[in-house]
This record gives structure tokens, sequence and C-alpha cells, in this order.
């Protein structure tokens, strides 16, 4: 699919493809839109090629990890695009797609990092083994944490696409044998941007590729390292099922009537409300609806290190922000009342104060005849 | 000679009469006028469609927590202005009509809550006008909710170090100065307004100077003759005057505006209160002092002319 | 003063009677209620709500108590400013319950207040003073309180002046005589301050104006409140005096409250027919129905029944029906503060409001520290008249 000798190679797949200038652009556009960037971007790319400008090289890494990742990037189903991606950047080291292997795929690494220091993106799919010094993975005979170290080090831009990549995915999960971590822990110190999703979603991942490719500059991201173009809102945001929470219709089991009717699954245990990730804006493979909710099952937060593989699937999450529900108070709401304890304990100590006092008057009179009256006249 | 009772009632009605008729000098003639650069808000019932973003923007712009008593925890749903809520949308319905309304502090020309305060706690900023609040000086007497007849000011009451809760126009967002922009109100830079009228997707709350709303509002009421109810402003005259201006659909007593008249909320207690006290200042207080200390050294000294005793305890 | 020697002593006697228990008791759950108010806020004891911002503990406990406090203040008119020295008598255990009901209406206050430590700052921040009356209640409440100690200091300075200590007496004597020479003025104070305050109580509730029930809000607020003082003072002087000299075996005042009687008998008459006048006079006759029409009659109608009890014959000289009337009088007094507070104001219908129980416990527990700490002050200091009763039976 790509030329195992590295990023020199020139583009001849334009004509392969046999697409015209007009399509070629237009192609580019569309991806460029895709992705988010702006339309001109798809033109400047159409013209690079053209031009046959080189291509910045990508040095794929492939860890604990169950290639779900990369699957889903392979699954961006516009036609031909997957080509084109691999025309406008040169994919120099990927075990799962190259047809090399053994010691020309570790030499096809060295010299590609070589030749593209300080430039390559280096991706990392998969969590990292860090315990008993990382000899749970290994590959060429070097330790994952020595590869990451390595690849990373000299890399124009790391990115780590996956949960697992991201913060240790489902390898990390209780009890964690392998002592697997996200490359943020592994490569301390340095910017990994991170594309947490179990799979990740692929435009996600292009997005930030292509901006850098184009521009040189990564996307904003948040304190996770995370886009906030990608991640910047929980599901619950941009759900499409939100008016059904707002009215407080939940599914209770699956198969109900409401179940059947599209309701909310909060109840059900989606973690929607508190999980950052543009999966309702933003269809994998193209599939509008072909996610957990989409197809009637609630979220388990496969993006956030606190949900996902950790806390039951049905366990219900507060939401992080409260908003109001779908009713209005009325103009004039009820508040107030008398409780009969209180209304008991007060007439009978009114009464026995008034009462007394009545009553204490005669008392009062009798006394008053059988004492001597000592006061000067009126 | 002791001044006998007669006497003594006599000289006190004479001075009761001469403090009620200065009492009677306030009139509206004195009555307070919104500052040139008053800011407020206009709020048109005709537009709003009950999204609530208002409610949402401002609890977020004000750090309020959410009220979940109603909501079983899964939503913010107040069912009033209260502890946690600055600003709500409500729901007026009866048959076919309909009308959603926004409550939060009325900003009044003349506050009520201001004039009951003791320290100043609540005041009207000079500038803008906008009723502040600073806890600093506040005792938690809880006179400013007796006073407000829109029922506006809450009280923490479910804390044991509380404070009063109101709207305060998002004051605390400003750092530019205000300039006249698009549409003729003159606004702050965005993130520095009131976060509930630029939110609203409908502009069904507006914000600007007083005077550029009102003259929003009356061009509004021409442009549409008898959309709007009476085809006037509340706010404009209604209790000496409001800063935050309401067009309704609806009668306005229906959405919760009560009658008010045009006279301030403090004006009666005020009359008599300066009146008697500060007319002159602290005549009264300080001449019947002089007249009660006059007749009881009068008293004291001919009950000591015949006296045995030393006229020791009082 | 008087034709002749007045003299004042201790009650002496057992101090925890039960009776005496039983009332510190009471107190007692007040202040544990209190504690919680403290601890956990005024919601968590009370049904004060936004809708309702004040209830009982300023209702009853301050501007009812207040008035209770005003016993001082309508013997100290009678005898120092219409001179009837005969009433003299009435005079010191009037003022030692004056203090007794503002010392412990400013304990309410300082529970019912949220920001309660806020409070330093009224008297001393003067330039940020405003022109609230509730201003000028809370800075002549706390002078007048001031004003009665010192009144009442010549209790504590006859006693220490009896005592062993050669210094203390000869500080007694001190403080005695430097009373004596400002008399004239803490007297002058002591009679105008409540006249201030009183009446500012009364313009208070002018504020919740569009708020008040009409027959409510009327500019003589202020009149109504400054008189209705004076009767409810009459009335405690007289429930005062009657029951202490009957619990505590005293000389009787019966003669002197028979003639005080009078006048508070025809002063809560001019008050009755003048707040039925100036309602009529408003055009409000209308609005006497509903539940608010029978307070306003009841606190027209109680005072009158009780000025009709107080103006009898048979009152004059018995001390049942100076009581009865007392009774009667205090109640539609009262009645009045309470239904211009708490009945008058009308926030709307969906908001109601009644005491909740610990509310009520704070309430009963400072009237019940009110009368504990009275019959501990008559029974230890030379308050009460003539010489010790052979036998103390309270």
């Amino acid at each position: 699919m790509e030329n195992p000798k590295g990023s020199q190679s020139r583009s001849t797949s334009r004509d392969e493809r046999g697409l015209d200038r007009r399509d070629f652009i237009r192609v580019c556009t569309m991806a460029a839109v895709a992705v988010g960037l702006p339309a001109s971007v798809g033109v400047k790319w159409a013209e690079a090629a053209a031009a046959k400008t080189l291509k910045p090289s990508v040095i794929w890494l492939h860890f604990q990890e169950c290639t779900g990742c990369t699957e889903s990037l392979l699954r961006t189903s516009h036609p031909a695009i997957a080509e084109l991606i691999l025309d406008l950047v040169s994919l120099d080291y990927c075990e799962t797609l190259f047809a090399a292997a053994g010691y020309q795929a570790e030499d096809a690494l060295k010299s590609a990092m070589a030749a593209n220091a300080g430039k390559y993106i280096c991706v990392v799919e998969g969590a990292i083994p860090t315990k008993d010094n990382g000899i749970y993975c290994k590959i060429g005979g070097r330790t994952a944490v020595d590869i990451v170290n390595d690849v990373a080090g000299k890399a124009g831009a790391i990115i780590a696409i996956g949960s697992c990549a991201s913060f240790g995915g489902i390898p990390s999960a209780d009890p964690n044998p392998t002592g697997a971590t996200g490359a943020p822990q592994v490569l301390a110190g340095k910017t990994v941007v991170t594309l947490p999703g179990c799979p990740a979603n692929p435009y996600n991942f292009l997005g930030t590729a292509l901006q850098y490719a184009t521009f040189g500059t990564l996307p904003a991201l948040d304190e996770k390292g995370r886009p906030r173009f990608a991640y910047g809102r929980v599901i619950h945001e941009d759900c499409p099922r939100r008016p059904h929470f707002d009215a407080g219709r939940f599914v209770e089991q699956f198969g109900d009537e409401g179940h059947r009717n599209g309701w909310c699954l909060y109840k059900m245990g989606c973690k929607g409300p508190v999980t950052h990730a543009n999966c309702s804006l933003q269809p994998f493979c193209e599939v509008p609806g072909a996610w957990p909710i989409g197809i009637g099952h609630p979220c388990f937060g496969c993006t956030e290190q606190a949900m996902a593989f950790r806390v039951p699937l049905h366990a219900t999450v507060l939401p992080e922000h409260l908003t109001p529900p779908d009713s209005y108070p009325p103009i004039k709401a009820q508040q107030g009342g008398v409780s009969a304890a209180a209304a008991g304990l007060a007439g009978l100590v009114g009464g026995a104060l008034l009462g007394g006092g009545w009553a204490a008057a005669r008392k009062v009179d009798e006394g008053e005849s059988a004492s001597a009256d000592q006061n000067e006249g009126a | 000679m002791a001044m006998d009772r007669r006497s003594l009632i006599k000289t006190l009605a004479a001075g009761g009469a001469a403090v009620a008729a200065g009492a009677t000098t306030a009139t509206a003639a004195l009555r307070k006028t919104a500052p040139p650069g008053a800011m407020g808000m206009l709020y048109d019932t005709s537009l709003c469609i009950g999204c609530k973003t208002c409610v949402v923007a401002c609890k977020q712009a004000n750090d309020m927590p959410a009220d979940t008593t109603a909501g079983g925890g899964l939503w913010d749903a107040p069912n009033d202005l209260n502890s946690k809520t600055k600003n709500i949308i409500k729901l007026y319905r009866e048959g076919e009509r309909q009308s959603y309304v926004k409550q939060q502090c009325m900003h009044c020309v003349d506050p009520g809550c201001a004039s009951a305060c003791m320290l100043h706690s609540l005041q009207k900023d000079k500038v803008t006008g906008v009723v502040m609040y600073d806890p600093a000086y506040c005792v938690g007497c809880r006179y400013c909710q007796m006073a407000c007849p829109f029922n506006v000011p809450k009280f923490e009451f479910e804390k044991a170090a509380p404070k009063i809760v109101k709207c305060e126009l998002c004051r605390h967002r400003i750092k530019d100065a205000a300039a006249k922009g698009p549409g003729g109100f003159t606004r702050y830079p965005k993130g520095q307004g009131p976060a509930c009228c630029e939110v609203c997707p409908r502009d069904a709350v507006i914000y600007g100077r007083r005077d550029e709303l009102l003259a929003e509002a009356k061009r509004r009421i021409a442009a549409w003759p008898g959309k709007y109810h009476k085809d006037r402003v509340y706010g404009e005259f209604d209790a000496g005057g409001t800063q935050v201006l309401y067009l309704s659909h609806v009668p306005f007593d229906k959405i919760g505006l009560p009658d008010l008249g045009d006279k301030p909320v403090p004006e009666t207690a005020y009359t008599v209160q300066e009146g008697i006290y500060y007319k002159v200042p602290f005549a009264a207080p300080v001449g019947l002092f002089a007249v009660l200390a006059a007749v009881i050294y009068r008293n004291k000294r001919a009950e000591s002319v015949g006296a045995a005793e030393r006229g020791g305890q009082p | 003063m008087s034709a002749h020697a007045e003299v004042h002593v201790p009650v002496g006697g057992r101090l925890m009677t039960r009776p005496f228990v039983a009332l510190l008791a009471v107190a007692l759950a007040g202040a544990v209620a209190a504690a919680v108010r403290f601890l956990n806020g005024i919601g968590a004891v009370s049904n004060l709500s936004n809708g309702y911002p004040w209830g009982i503990w300023i209702a009853i406990d301050v501007v009812v108590g207040t008035a209770i406090g005003c016993g001082g203040y309508a013997v100290g008119i009678v005898v120092y400013v219409l001179n009837k020295g005969r009433y003299h008598p009435l005079v010191r255990p009037a003022v030692l319950t004056s203090l007794l009901g503002y010392g412990l209406a400013v304990v309410a206050v300082v529970v019912d207040l949220g920001r309660f430590w806020g409070l330093w700052k009224v008297p001393i921040y003067v330039w940020r003073w405003s022109h609230s009356p509730q201003l000028e209640v809370a800075l002549c409440v706390a002078t007048y309180t001031l004003v009665l100690l010192v009144e009442l200091s010549p209790v504590l300075f006859e006693k220490l002046a009896a005592g062993a200590s050669s210094g203390l007496r000869r500080t007694a004597e001190k403080g005695l005589s430097l009373v004596e020479r400002n008399f004239v003025w803490v007297l002058a104070l002591g009679l105008l301050l409540p006249t201030m305050h009183q009446s500012s109580l009364g313009t208070m509730m002018l504020l919740p104006g569009p708020r008040m029930h009409p027959l409510w809000l009327t500019p003589w607020l202020p009149l109504l409140f400054l008189v209705n003082a004076i009767l409810m003072g009459f009335a405690v002087v007289t429930l005062e005096a009657t029951f202490s000299s009957a619990a505590f075996g005293r000389p009787r005042e019966t003669a002197m409250l028979g003639s005080l009687s009078r006048i508070a008998g025809w002063t809560a008459v001019g008050w009755s027919v003048f707040r039925v006048i100036e309602v009529a006079a408003a055009g409000k006759l209308g609005q006497i129905r509903g539940a608010s029409g029978i307070a306003f009659l009841a606190e027209v109608l109680l005072p009158l029944v009780g000025a009709a009890i107080l103006l009898a014959g048979a009152t004059r000289t018995r001390a049942a029906w100076q009581v009865r009337g007392a009774i009667v009088l205090f109640l539609g007094t009262a009645l009045h503060r309470v239904d211009t507070y708490l009945v008058a104001f009308t926030p709307g219908p969906a908001f109601s409001y009644f005491p909740a129980v610990p509310e009520l416990l704070i309430t009963f527990g400072i009237i019940a520290a009110e009368v504990a700490i009275y019959i501990a002050v008559v029974k230890t200091f030379p308050i009460l008249q003539g010489p010790a009763p052979a036998k103390a039976t309270y």
C-alpha cells in the first residue's frame, strides 16, 4: 500500500485513481471539511500534492492494543479517502499495514526517524506496560517503554490514539497485572495529544494530524491533552436523546416501551453526563447512529479514565452540570404550612398563660383580704 | 411649679401638629429619578420561548449551586427565586392564554430594600443604578425582604452564615467601560454584561441604558398597537420606576407584576420618618428631650423643697 | 416623692423553688433550640421563609417584648412628667421589668439576625447610617437598655452600700451620688428614647406598604404604636406589681393600681376610638372582613373590654379585677402589634407561616428566662417594697 523505502516517493496515485483535477480538489476539500478544517485547506493540499512537495512522515507504534483504533481509521469510508490520506502523509512505519516484517521493518523505522528527526508525527496506539521493567510488551527485543521514549523523543508531535494509549484503557483495568499506563504518563513532561475512545473516533485523529501536517500546529488541548474541538463537551450536551432526559422519560428496562421509543438511557447507567466526547456529532465510519446510545445501549464512558472499565456499566452517575428540566414553576409557588405539633404547643402554652393568669386573679384577691394593706391613699 | 396635665398635653399636641405639618411636605416633586447612566434590562414576553438558557447562564456566571430539591438530584429545578437562584423562568397558563415570564431583581429607581437597610449593605450604584449587595455590612435582619414589593431578595435560611441573594446585573463581570454598540444600546464588551441577556437566543431580554430601553419599548408598542397589554411598559413609572422593564402580551398581574401605582415603595415610611426626624435634623427628639428634662427638673425641684428625705432613689 | 419613707428590701428566701426550676427548664429547652439555630442556621429551627422572613421572634419577642418593657416608661411618665409622686413605689420594679424586657428582646434579636456578628458595626459606622426606621429603633433600643441599667444601678449600689467591704461601700456611695446628680437628664433620656423607638416600630411597618393589609397601612401607625406601648406598660405594671406582691408577701399597691387602672382605661378607650376613626376617615371600613377583619375587631374591642373592666367601680379596690382588666388589655395591645407585624403582612396566597416547635421553644424560653431572672433579682436585690416578709411563697 505504501512505499517501504520512506517518504521521498512522489505521488502518482492521482493518475492511478483516474481522478481529474476538479474531482481531486473536490475530494481534498471534502476531506478537509470532514475533519473540521477550512475548505481552503483542502485546496492547499491538492496544490501541494500536485506540486509534489514533501509529505510529513508518520510513525505509528503499536503496543498493548487490539488494533481497533487502526481499524476504525481505515473505515473512514469516503471513496479513496484512505488512499488520499496516505498520500497526504507518509506512513513510514506501521506494523499493522506493513507488508514487510522483521529486520526490514525495523530498518524502515530507523531510517524514517533519522531522515525526519524532529518533524515526524509519532502515533502511539495501545497501552504501555511498566511493571517488571516493561517486559510484558517487547518488539524487536526492546520494551515498549524504551521504544516509545526513543521514538517520541525525536518526534515533532506525539499523538496517543485510543483510550489505551491515552490512559491505559482496558489493559489497565483492575488488577492491572502488567502495570499498563498511557503514553502521557510514560512520556512525562512532553506534550502528548490524547484521543481517548474505544475505539477513538477516527475523525478526531484526522483533524489533529492534518492540522499538524498543514499548519505545523496542534489544536487547543484541555488539561488531559484532549483536543477541545472534539472533547470539549460531554455526550449529555449533544445527545439526541437529551429532550427525553429533560422531560423525564427514561428507559427502565431493555426492551420496554421507553426503550422501543428511544427514550433516555440515563437510568440504565448511561455515562453520557460525565463523558467528554463527540460521538453523536461525528459518526464513526460515517454511519449515523453507529454508536452505543444510537443503538440503544447506555454510553459506558470509554473516553474517561474514571469511568471506562472501572464503573459498572449500569451504575448511574450525576450529570456534571445540572440544568433545568422540561417543566415550569407556576407564577405563585406554594410554600409554608402548619405543623400540628407546633399549633398544639402554641395553643397549650398560650391558653395556659392566659387561663392561668385569669384564674390567679381570684387568688390574688383572697391573698389581699388576708394581709394588711399598707398603701397610702389614692 | 409643676407642669400640670392639661398644659403638658397642650404642649405635646402643639408639637405633634407642627411635626405632622412638616411631614406632609415630602411630595411627588421630591421623588428620585434614575441616574443618567442607569443600566437596565428590557424583557418582552412575546419573544420568550421559555428555553431557560438565561437560568443556566445566570447560575454559571454567578457560580450558583443547582437547586435539586424538586429535581430528584437530576435537574436544577427551583420553583421560585431562592438562595440558589437569582433568575428564573416561570409559566403562566390559563386556557389558551400562555406566557413565560423571567423574574429577577427589578433594580428599582427608589428601592424599598435599600431604604430598609441600616448600613447601606444594599444600595444603588451611583453610576449604573444597579442595586448592589455587600454582605460586609449586612446583619441578616431581612428587613429588605419585608420591604421589596416584588419579593426579590432571598435569604440563605439553610446556612449558619447566611447572606442575601439577588440579581446584581452581573456587575462582578464588568471590567471595561460601556459603549454604544449595534442596535444603539450602550453595552459592555461580551462577557461583561448580564449573562442572561448575552445568551438569550431570541433577544427576548436585552440590556442597555434605561432610557435607550424605554425608547425601544415604546417603539415596539407603537409598531404593534394592541399587541402589548395596555400599550405600556411596566416599570416606566411603577413603584417610582424600575430599571428592569417589561413588555407583556398578557395582563401584568397574571405574570406576577403587581399593580403598585407610581409611588415609590419607601415614600410613605420615609415621609413619616423624614418628617419627624430629619426635616430639621433631630429637632423633634432634641426638643422633646429638652422639654422632658425641664419638666422633670421643675418637678424634682418642687419635691425636694418640700421633702424631708434626700431625693436619692429614682 | 412620697409622703413617708419608701424602703426597698430584697425578698430573700430560697431561690431554687419548684416553680423557679420549672422556669429554668423551659429556658434551657429554649437555649438548646437556640444552640441548634446557631450551629445549623435559622431554617433548621424555624418556619421562617422567603415569603415570611419575620415571624414570632420579631413580632412577639422583639415587638411585644419591648412593649412589655415599657412599664418603666409608662410609670415614668405618670410619676415624673405628670408629677403623680404617689405612684413612685411602682417605679423600681417597673424599671427592672423594663430592663428584662429590653434585655431579652436584644437576645431575641441576636437569635433572629442571620449575621448577628455584624451588629457591632451598627453604632460604629456612623458614616454609613441610612434613614431606615429600623436603624433608629436599633440605636434607641441599645441606648435605652443602657439607660435602664443606669436607672436601676442604685439597686446594686444600695446592696453594696449595705455590704461588708468598706471599699465597696465607698464606691457604692460614689455611684449612688453620681446617679443622683445626673438623675434629671438620665430620666429625660429614659422617657425620650422609648417615645422615639416605639413609634418607629410602627413606622417600620409602613415600608412593606404594598403588601400590608389596608387596615394596618396607615401613617398613624407610629402614634398607634406609641400609645399602645404605654398601654401595655400599664398592663404589665399592674400584673407585675400585683402578682409579685402576692407571691412574695409584700405590701399591696391595690389603691395605687386602682387609680392607675383608671388612667389606663381611659387611654385604652381613646386608643380604640381613634383607631376606628382613622380607619373610617380613610374610607377603609369596608376592609373589615375575613380573617383580617376579625383580627382588627379583636385588637379594637379587647382594649375596650379591658377598659370597661379597669374603669368599673369594683376595680378601684379589688386586685382581681385590676388583674383581669390588665390581662384583657395586655391581650388586646399585644394583638395589635402581632397583627401589624404578622397578620397584616400579606406576601400573597402562595405563602403561609406558623412557627415551628423549636421556634416556639426559643420564644417560651426567653419569656421563662425573663420571669426567672425577675424572681432571682427581686430575691437578691432591693427592688420590692417594705420589710422582709414572714414567708416568701414563690
